[in-house]
């Protein structure tokens, strides 16, 4: 990055430092804290989408949909959530391959599972195979942000579902009272009342979100603890930089991290329920 | 081999007994219980041990978190703070580096009728550092939530108990504790839930699994592996998981029943 890091060898001190932690590798590094911050935002809506859709079955007047919404809703607290994340990345893979296989190659006659083998036709490939690095990058970001998605969207609706049921039944009535629809209780009065019922389990879901963060690595995306592992581990005098294990180190930075991030986040949340709170008939409300 | 010859060859896998090597083709349905099964040894092992020791350090904490003093005050403060406001992944790995860095000892404990050597080396083993780390996680949460318990302890019951005299140490035991737990039961048994499960992290983040011998999650991936086939290990652990979490569940479930038997109308 600097022109005097053209011979890392002759380095000393402050220099030794400065190329050391601007070269690229440690540009990886710091791009990679983007990707965290970047799933983080982008599977938010994903969560809140499922999260709605469970929560609104778990109410639906149909049996089989409620017991759909409830199968979701409780699966999270049973299971671990990590068994989730490695059966969702496999079986999405093959189910979007398996779907495209049906789809491209309808005439292929052999078996899809040869003994240990899971086979679909070229075509079918996902991403195909002389796709680009990026292709196949995005591609498995966005298996993650699914993976995320969905274990952290029941874990939303069982927050949701709750709150829904938290409104004063005298709220809704009045409602019917005045003559609306159904329709028109939920989106004028149950909707926005709800959210203060709902932000400690949100905030909370937030910080468990954040916490589960790494592990995107065992969903093999070149994450911070990817980086953190590849850059820490010992390099020998083969290396333009040599150092000892320094993993700690950088495993030491990463908890700063991570506690910057969830103090952030504490923070930002009580503002919100103040807000929420105004004018609400409960402990923390003011008029 | 039949299921019952597996089952002998197997059944206790994951703590070093049975067969030595591990199925490597053609899987039955089986081998997959069994040895799943097996693994689930270890969750268990690591959950009973993380919440029973745990639970001390908590209580201890806690009552460290309310205290007047400064210096019992604000350390107990940064733990939780520091333990709550990271991922246990990076716990792991922070202590499973620390572990290797510490140079190899051994301590002598004389234990009366046997003397064993404690070697600071079984840190870096999954059986006491995993547990370490899943015991001081599991502190830092359950402290918080028995601090905000022992906040909503009534005062009107410390005051009687002052009135009548009991001495500081009879007034916890006797009046403080036993609320404290009723308050924070609901909470507790959520964090118990949450531990039992994240015992499925330890061989996912740095411990290796030494001889093979892992947990659920461990053999579970295995054969995923080897398979490449998520559908039937996946679902396995998830019903072993379920089962457990259940039990858990009733246990906690019966606890609170005790602790609340005073009041008649919660049946």
């Amino acid at each position: 990055m600097f022109e005097f890091c053209a011979d890392p060898s002759l380095l000393e001190g402050t220099d030794w430092w400065m190329c050391y932690l601007s070269n690229g590798k440690h540009m990886g590094f710091y791009r990679s804290f983007g990707v965290v911050m970047m799933l983080l935002l982008v599977t938010v809506p994903f969560i809140m989408a499922l999260g709605f859709g469970g929560a609104l079955a778990r109410r639906s007047s149909l049996p089989p949909v409620r017991w759909l919404g409830l199968a979701y809703t409780s699966m999270v607290r049973g299971v671990p959530d990590i068994i989730f994340f490695l059966f969702a990345l496999i079986a999405v893979d093959q189910g979007i391959e398996y779907l495209r296989h049906l789809y491209f190659c309808p005439d292929w006659t052999e078996p899809i599972r040869q003994g240990n083998d899971f086979v679909v036709c070229a075509r079918a490939k996902m991403p195909l195979s002389d796709a680009d690095a990026w292709v196949h990058k995005t591609y498995s970001f966005f298996q993650a942000v699914l993976a995320f998605a969905v274990v952290f969207g029941a874990f939303a609706a069982n927050t949701l579902f709750g709150a829904m049921n938290a409104v004063p039944r005298g709220q809704l009535e009045t409602g019917d009272a005045f003559g609306m629809t159904p329709r028109q209780v939920f989106r004028r009065i149950l909707l926005p009342q709800m959210w203060v019922y709902a932000l400690p389990g949100l905030s909370n879901l937030w910080m468990i979100f954040i916490k589960a963060t790494p592990l995107l690595f065992l969903l093999g995306i070149q994450d911070i603890v990817y980086w953190a592992r590849e850059l820490g581990g010992t390099k020998t005098a083969l290396f333009a930089y040599p150092h000892p294990d320094w993993r700690l180190g950088y495993f030491l930075f990463l908890l700063v991290f991570y506690l910057f991030l969830t103090w952030v986040s504490e923070r930002v949340f009580d503002r919100l329920q103040r807000r929420v709170s105004r004018g609400q008939p409960t402990v923390g409300g003011t008029v | 081999m039949s299921c019952a010859d597996t089952f002998f060859g197997y059944a206790l896998r994951s703590i070093g007994m049975g067969e030595r090597l591990l199925p490597k083709t053609d899987f039955t349905l089986c081998e997959h219980f069994i040895l799943i099964g097996s693994g689930l040894v270890w969750n268990l092992y690591f959950a009973f041990f993380a919440l029973t020791l745990g639970f001390c350090l908590a209580i201890g904490i806690a009552v460290a978190r309310a205290s007047p003093n400064p210096l019992l005050r604000w350390p107990s403060r940064v733990f939780i703070f520091v333990v709550r406001g990271s991922p246990l992944f990076i716990q792991f790995f922070i202590a499973y580096e620390t572990f290797v860095l510490i140079p190899k000892l051994g301590v002598d404990i004389n234990l009366g009728f046997i003397e064993i050597t404690a070697e600071t080396r079984w840190l870096t083993k999954a059986w006491l550092g995993a547990l370490i780390v899943l015991m001081l996680n599991t502190s830092a949460y359950s402290a918080q939530i028995f601090h905000g318990a022992l906040l909503s302890v009534p005062k009107g019951d410390i005051e009687a108990a002052q009135a009548i005299g009991m001495p500081a140490g009879k007034r916890f035991r006797r009046i403080v504790f036993p609320s404290m737990l009723r308050l924070a039961w609901a909470s507790y048994t959520n964090e118990a839930i949450f531990l039992f499960h994240a015992t499925a992290l330890v061989f996912f983040s740095s411990f290796p699994a030494w001889q093979q011998k892992g947990d659920a999650l461990y053999y579970a991936s295995y054969f995923a592996d080897k398979t490449f086939n998520p559908f039937v290990p996946y679902p396995i652990i998830g019903l072993y998981f379920i089962i457990f979490t259940v039990i858990l569940i009733s246990i906690f479930g019966l606890i609170n029943r005790r602790l609340n038997r005073h009041l008649t109308l919660s049946r």
